[in-house]
């Protein structure tokens, strides 16, 4: 149960942003509080991968007015490694392969700097393995895929576990995920939703980037935010994921276009 | 690329310091007269003038190479000085004898000479300048009858060894530079090993350049006698001239049946300015002669100095049942050049051979693996497998691949694959998600990529290795 008086901890005001000097995000406004879920849905190249990347600080993209707070914190003055190691995490639509760099290594480094980071206690390698294994479980990940190479040759459901997996080894505050259901067959998609919903606490967040209502069917949503031509265009509820499914989102435009005027 | 990739590669040189050393150096320049006096000072027997003669007749006929993919302005070798030695050059009986001037160099190089390398277990010939300094325990070696001491000692104490191999693997008119060492070359290492002896520890030598005007030419002859074994290690530094100099090198090996010679090499000779300016030029010729029966010779070099590295460690696989291998990882920042590969000649039955190839590639530099796989009409059964990778950082540098095949007989299989990858600021972005700051992802993603080289090195080369890229690759990334 959500109560409105739990913690923000993300706080988007106002964000424009540009790449390769096009505006693409043309003012966001988003309130994430501990505990809840949020699902931004809406057409192909609506800006929602441009706005998870800005959140977790790509640098080829250039915010260009309004602020981000993390947890109270500016974030947009934060380079994207600082960003990941105070708690945001973004599982990528399209997970890049790194041939030669093996996906223990990789996620033992990943937990270690973490950890430093926090001041907890960093794991060598035989105590990382047996941390891993409990870890691999929760998106039931054979253990095999540890000694591979990271992503590479990954068919593309693997490579979104692989994701949920990272998400699971660094425990993230904030977590958004780009379209992790995408290129999921039925049964990878209940594994990896039902591995998100293990991870899911009342002190950390999700945003769920999704084209689909069906990922929601698993991960119950308490905002859904349509985003069209860079902005947020209509907040609801879980029914809002519905009536699109069925409606598509030409409706929304013109109700947007009424309600602002030009 | 965005700053932090840049911000990675470019930190400057360590080794740029000189050395405030008297030394003894003749006038610049070379002519017959200059190839007598290096040969009289180093008191040799008149066979080896007459060797240093013939060459120098022979190089004065040839000329540079240009097939190479590198450019650079033309060497005028009659301004460079062919023969410094530190000064007094009296014998020295110990370590404690060594100008400590010259100790104090070797320390901030690295080269653990005293009680540090007894622990390593590593025998360390150094060779500045011209001259071969000294070499540590040579009589715990001669104890197994292991002979390893600088090239000028072998040709005063072991002449017949030297006379019987100098030049048998790269004949004196082999090539341009290869002519140029044979005539002027002033010091270098040699080792003998005999009939089945195991070198009980690593053998090394460092290579120094000190003096701006000299050249550095030495030569390194190892012999290893029927089923024998040994590892060889060296590493190379210079100090930062505003002028190239030019190190042209002659390495012969010689494996009888039954033996095995592990060639390491990580050299880092100073690669000139971020703008391209001095450095040394690397022209080197390093050829072994597998010569026995299941006789075999790996190389593993790691290449990450040099304005222009020329170099191709090669093996003639003579004997039957003889395997070459050469793993290499060369890299390139800045406006460095390097045309580096390997030849392999399989003349005997069943002889087999192995090439491994990293190339990475940052800055405004071209890195380009040449690689020869040659196999004669009697070398039934013959095999070679090679796989060269490319790997680039930014985008204007470069990587290029030319191998040559050369296949006289119908029984033998040769196979190559090819693959290059850029580091780019998706891939940087990516570990930036999860944490990893931009040096760490670089020197992460090297080694993976490299991961299959350094595995040949020599546990401590290996460490000194992944060092010492990720010094190198600092600032280019991001
Ligand atoms: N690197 C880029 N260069 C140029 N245009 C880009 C770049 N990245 C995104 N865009 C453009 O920004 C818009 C939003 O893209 P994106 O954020 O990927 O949308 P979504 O994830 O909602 O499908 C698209 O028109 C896309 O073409
Ligand atoms: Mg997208």
């Amino acid at each position: 149960m959500i109560s409105s008086n739990s913690k923000v901890i993300l706080e988007v005001r106002n964000l424009s942003a540009s790449v390769a000097g096009i505006e693409i995000l043309k003012g966001i406004n988003l309130t994430v509080r501990s505990g809840e879920v949020h699902a931004i849905m809406g057409p192909n190249g609506s800006g929602k991968s441009t706005f998870s990347k800005v959140l977790a600080g790509h640098p080829g993209y250039t915010v260009t007015g309004g602020e981000v707070l993390f947890e109270g914190q500016n974030l947009l003055e934060l380079p994207p490694e600082e960003r990941a190691r105070n708690g945001v995490f973004l599982a990528f639509q399209y997970p890049i392969e790194i041939p030669g760099v093996s996906n223990s290594a990789f996620l033992r480094l990943t937990y270690n700097t973490q950890q430093a980071h926090r001041g907890g206690e960093e794991l060598d390698p035989l105590e990382f393995n047996d941390f891993i294994q409990e870890k691999c479980k929760i998106v039931e990940m054979d253990p095999s895929f540890l000694d591979r190479s990271v992503n590479e040759g990954f068919s593309g459901g693997e490579k979104k576990r692989n994701e949920i997996l990272q998400m699971a080894v660094l425990d993230p505050r904030l977590a958004i995920l780009d379209e992790t259901d995408s290129g999921l067959d039925i049964d990878a998609l209940r594994i990896v939703a039902s591995g998100v919903n293990k991870l899911m606490t009342p002190d950390n967040a999700v945003i769920m980037v999704t084209h689909y209502q069906r990922l929601l069917n698993y991960i119950t949503p308490d905002f859904v935010h349509v985003m069209r031509r860079g902005r947020i265009i209509k907040t609801g509820g879980k029914e809002l994921a519905l009536e699109l499914e069925t409606r598509g989102y030409d409706w929304l435009d013109d109700e947007y276009q009424r309600a602002t005027p030009a | 690329m965005s700053t932090t990739l840049e911000a990675l590669i470019n930190r400057p040189y360590e080794y740029g310091f000189v050395t405030d050393i008297e030394s003894d150096a003749i006038p610049k320049g070379l002519s017959e007269d200059v190839v007598r006096l290096i040969s009289k000072k180093k008191n040799e027997p008149d066979w080896l003038l007459e060797f240093r003669l013939s060459a120098y007749r022979h190089w004065l006929t040839m000329t540079e190479p240009v097939w190479a993919n590198v450019s650079h302005a033309k060497i005028d070798y009659q301004n460079i000085i062919y023969y410094s030695a530190p000064k007094p050059k009296k014998k020295l009986a110990s370590m404690d004898e060594v100008d400590p001037e010259l100790l104090r160099t070797f320390e901030k190089l690295g080269v653990p000479m005293h009680e540090r390398k007894m622990l390593a277990n590593v025998a360390v010939d150094v060779i500045f300048d011209s001259v071969s300094v000294t070499t540590t325990y040579k009589e715990k070696l001669a104890e197994v009858g292991i002979i390893f001491c600088s090239f000028s000692e072998a040709v005063q104490h072991h002449p017949d060894l030297v006379k019987q191999y100098l030049g048998s693997v790269v004949p004196s008119a082999d090539n341009f530079f290869a002519a140029l060492n044979s005539a002027v070359f002033t010091d270098g290492s040699f080792c003998y090993i005999p009939k089945n002896t195991k070198c009980p520890m690593d053998l090394s030598t460092y290579f120094r350049i000190n003096n701006a005007e000299s050249g550095q030419f030495e030569r390194t002859l190892i012999i290893a006698e029927e089923g024998s074994h040994v590892s060889y290690l060296e590493g190379c530094t210079a100090p930062r001239f505003d002028t190239n100099q030019l190190h042209a090198a002659v390495v012969e090996l010689v494996v009888l049946d039954n033996a095995e010679i592990k060639y390491s090499t990580v050299q880092n000779w100073y690669a000139g300015d971020e703008n391209g300016v001095g450095g040394i030029y690397n022209f080197v010729t390093k050829r072994g002669l597998c010569k026995g029966v299941n006789s075999k010779i790996s190389w593993t070099q790691v290449e990450t100095g040099s304005a222009i590295t020329w170099k191709y460690p090669s093996c003639v696989l003579l004997g039957d049942n003889s395997i070459g291998e050469f793993y290499s990882v060369a890299l390139t920042n800045h406006h460095q050049q390097a045309d580096t590969g390997t030849k392999m000649i399989h003349i005997g039955k069943n002889t087999r051979s192995r090439i491994v190839s990293k190339g990475i590639s940052a800055g405004q530099s071209n890195n380009s693996y040449r690689g020869l796989v040659k196999v004669g009409a009697k070398a039934d059964g013959a095999r070679n497998y090679s796989q060269c990778d490319s790997m680039l950082i930014g985008s204007v540098c470069g990587a290029h691949t030319f191998p040559y095949i050369e296949v006289m007989n119908s029984t033998a299989k040769v196979e190559h694959e090819a693959s290059t990858s850029r580091i780019g600021e998706d891939q940087m972005f990516y570990f930036a998600s999860r944490g990893i700051g931009g040096e760490e992802a670089v020197s992460m993603i090297i080694n993976g990529f490299c991961k299959e080289v350094f595995n040949h090195l020599p546990m401590e080369f290996a460490v000194e290795a992944t060092k010492l890229l990720g010094l190198k690759l600092e600032g280019s990334v991001g």
